[in-house]
């Protein structure tokens, strides 16, 4: 085997290597967004933006948070007493389930027991099929309703309200 | 806990992700596969002129290996990590072609590389880990041998002290014979521990972490919390006196300071660790003759006495010759002089690799070892359960550190210690230990990667939970409903919540609005 052709089989095999690490790291570099955003898929990005049915307002697009809107979503009673949590665009989910935003130490909270999500300029309460249910006051909440702020809402024993 | 059946889970769970065809994966593999076939042949091709002996044969066997197991996770764990798999094979592969070309080189110290042997381990690693992916559908199923697996490591460890079994071979008393086998039983030991420390830890890391005096900013734990802990670090410092073997002992205890880290956030545990660890080498340099030898071969190893002692820094300073002679790019496969280092197919096949494939080929080789940790690490992150966190953190840093351990040695960075570079070493044990540890890590990332209906903190579930109400306990079809996947947390009986209810409001429960169809499990 003449010279050249040996150097070139030598300098190939690193090459070789070289392929295989970066076409890896390629691999990872899906990896690099964020888990549970969306792929990129333009059917995904379209669902997102789509407006709900039965409401003007995207609750994805970012509004500027007006004057007086609640800023954070406050434990008033039972276990969690005290505990905060800061209110975005998301929704929030209240329940056990370790998945959820708000995870409840409340025996008599469901797994995912209840969601508070933002339409428009208003936030909004859910239930979600819990066991014992989700109260404003005495009521029952059955459908979305809206919820105003310093309005405690029931779940299981505890009480949450949104302040500004 | 039982695992949910892999079709009722992608039909219930994931109704908008398919199971991924893992392309990327089988791609990657043919590039591995042929890095290390190329070598094959370009080694036979080099040294005499035709492909070496049984050539088709070896590379069947490692791509059956790779291919094999790609099946295997395909069926079994389609969500596991892509990358991880190809890179053993990569770095297999390229050991094993290192491993033949120091066979055929003939040279005298070289009688004991035996890449037959190394394929053959290879191929029964792959064989086991398989066996493992496919019935062990969920990683936490082991933690239930937390304590039998602390055993099962103290025995192990110990074990190459008992006089007829235990063997001392070059100054080490690492080695156990059965049966005209032998084993390093360390290798499986850095398995058990690991298994421990994630199970032990899991259930104890509040009071570790929490309870205690603060001492400077620091939290300390309480002693008493710290007894199976302190079992485990004696017995890391036993392998040191009475093994003789410096790089396992650093291993456990390594093992042990970066759980405790991951498992409490404490930085009070590095510290501390390190201070134990500095200690205990001090003593161990000043009392030990062979760990004060090592030192100083580390720190002198161009000292004319030194080297020509038997035992001396010959080895090393080999070692560091072969590095220099590989320069940027090597000298090519089979084209340099790799047998002149003892032990260069074991202990000094990183100088080996260096020599023949140069700083270009090494750095490739180290990335393909990063991207494994990184992965292990990244599953860590990721894995839901705290056990699994722990378990594929603990196994992914102990690859690390045994990597820097075994690559600092060689390029005297630190001390030489006695361990192996995973997957390329000679050393059966080494090969399946470490192909059990990919097993584990691929179980554990399966888990976590796979999507599961429950919303990750800050996120929306699969099928887009911020639009439609997420009702639970209705028939299927609904996005994020359905049996719960591994990773949910197991739901408590209904009969605590039905024994006492809120006073101030109705006892009556409220039915979903769908008839539950799984009578028994509360939402």
């Amino acid at each position: 085997m003449s010279e050249l052709t040996f150097t070139l089989l030598r300098l190939g095999y690193l090459v070789l290597l070289w392929v295989f690490v970066l076409t890896a790291i390629a691999v990872l570099r899906r990896d690099l967004a964020p888990r549970g955003a969306p792929r990129g898929t333009r059917s995904d990005r379209r669902r997102e933006a789509a407006p709900t049915p039965g409401a003007a307002a995207s609750p994805a697009a970012p509004a500027k948070p007006k004057r007086g809107a609640p800023t954070r979503l406050v434990v008033t009673a039972g276990p969690l007493l005290g505990t905060t949590l800061p209110l975005s665009t998301a929704s929030i989910l209240i329940g056990r389930a370790p998945g959820c935003t708000l995870v409840l130490d409340d025996d008599y909270s469901s797994s995912r027991h209840a969601r508070i999500f933002p339409q428009g300029d208003q936030w909004f309460v859910e239930d979600l099929g819990s066991t014992n249910g989700t109260f404003i006051g005495d009521t029952p909440v059955t459908g979305p309703i809206p919820l105003a702020p310093g309005v405690g809402v029931q779940i299981g024993r505890s009480v949450v309200e949104l302040q500004g | 806990m039982s695992t949910v059946e892999d079709s009722q889970a992608a039909r219930t769970v994931a109704p908008t992700e398919r199971r991924p065809a893992r392309v990327a994966e089988l791609f990657l593999l043919v590039l591995a596969l042929a890095a290390g076939i190329t070598a094959f042949a370009t080694v036979g091709n080099a040294l005499t002129g035709e492909l070496p002996e049984d050539f088709w044969l070896k590379s069947f066997l490692l791509a059956a290996a790779g291919l094999g197991m790609h099946v295997v996770l395909r069926l079994r764990a389609p969500w596991a990590d892509q990358v991880i798999l190809p890179s053993v094979v990569f770095l297999n592969g390229i050991g094993l072609a290192m491993i033949l070309r120091l066979e055929m080189s003939g040279a005298s110290n070289m009688r004991g590389a035996n890449a037959w042997s190394g394929l053959m381990y290879t191929a029964l690693g792959a064989a086991v880990a398989a066996v493992l992916i496919w019935f062990l559908r969920d990683h936490r199923w082991i933690r239930r041998f937390t304590y039998t697996a602390m055993l099962v490591g103290l025995v192990l460890v110990v074990l190459p002290l008992f006089p007829v079994i235990g063997q001392e071979i070059n100054g080490a008393r690492i080695w156990v014979h059965l049966g005209g086998m032998s084993m390093q039983p360390a290798e499986f030991a850095k398995i058990a521990f690991a298994v421990f420390f994630a199970g032990y830890l899991v259930a104890n890391r509040d009071t570790l972490a929490l309870a205690g005096p603060k001492v400077m900013g620091l939290q300390l734990p309480r002693i008493r919390d710290l007894g199976p802990i302190l079992i485990v670090w004696a017995a890391s410092l036993g392998v040191l006196i009475f093994e003789h073997d410096l790089g396992t002992s650093l291993l456990f205890f390594g093992l042990f300071v970066a759980m405790l880290y991951l498992a409490t956030e404490r930085f009070s545990w590095v510290l501390i660790g390190l201070l134990l660890f500095g200690a205990g080498a001090i003593a161990a340099s000043s009392i030990f003759t062979h760990v004060a030898a090592r030192m100083e071969v580390w720190l002198h190893p161009f000292d004319a006495a030194l080297y020509n002692a038997p035992g001396g820094s010959f080895q090393i300073v080999q070692g560091t010759f072969a590095l220099a002679a590989g320069g940027m790019f090597g000298t090519g496969w089979g084209e340099g002089e790799p047998y002149r280092v003892p032990f260069a197919y074991s202990d000094f096949i990183y100088s080996s690799l260096g020599e023949e494939l140069g700083l270009t080929g090494l750095l490739a080789i180290l990335l393909a070892y990063l991207l494994i940790v990184h992965r292990g690490l990244r599953t860590a992150i990721a894995v839901r359960d705290g056990f699994g966190k722990l378990l594929a953190g603990g196994l992914a840093f102990v690859m690390a550190l045994q990597i820097f351990t075994v690559v600092g040695g060689i390029t005297r960075i630190i001390p030489l210690t006695g361990l192996t570079l995973p997957f390329m070493a000679q050393g059966g044990s080494s090969l399946l230990a470490n192909w059990i540890v990919i097993a584990l890590l691929l179980r554990v990332s399966d888990i976590a990667r796979r999507p599961s209906s429950l919303p990750v903190r800050g996120t929306v579930a699969a099928g887009g939970a911020m639009h439609d109400p997420i009702v639970v306990g209705a028939a299927g079809g609904t996005p994020g409903t359905g049996t719960p996947v591994a990773g949910t947390p197991v739901r408590r009986s209904a009969g605590e919540v039905t024994g006492a209810a809120p006073s101030s409001h109705p006892t009556e429960m409220i039915t979903p609005a769908q008839p539950d169809t799984r009578p028994g499990e509360r939402s």
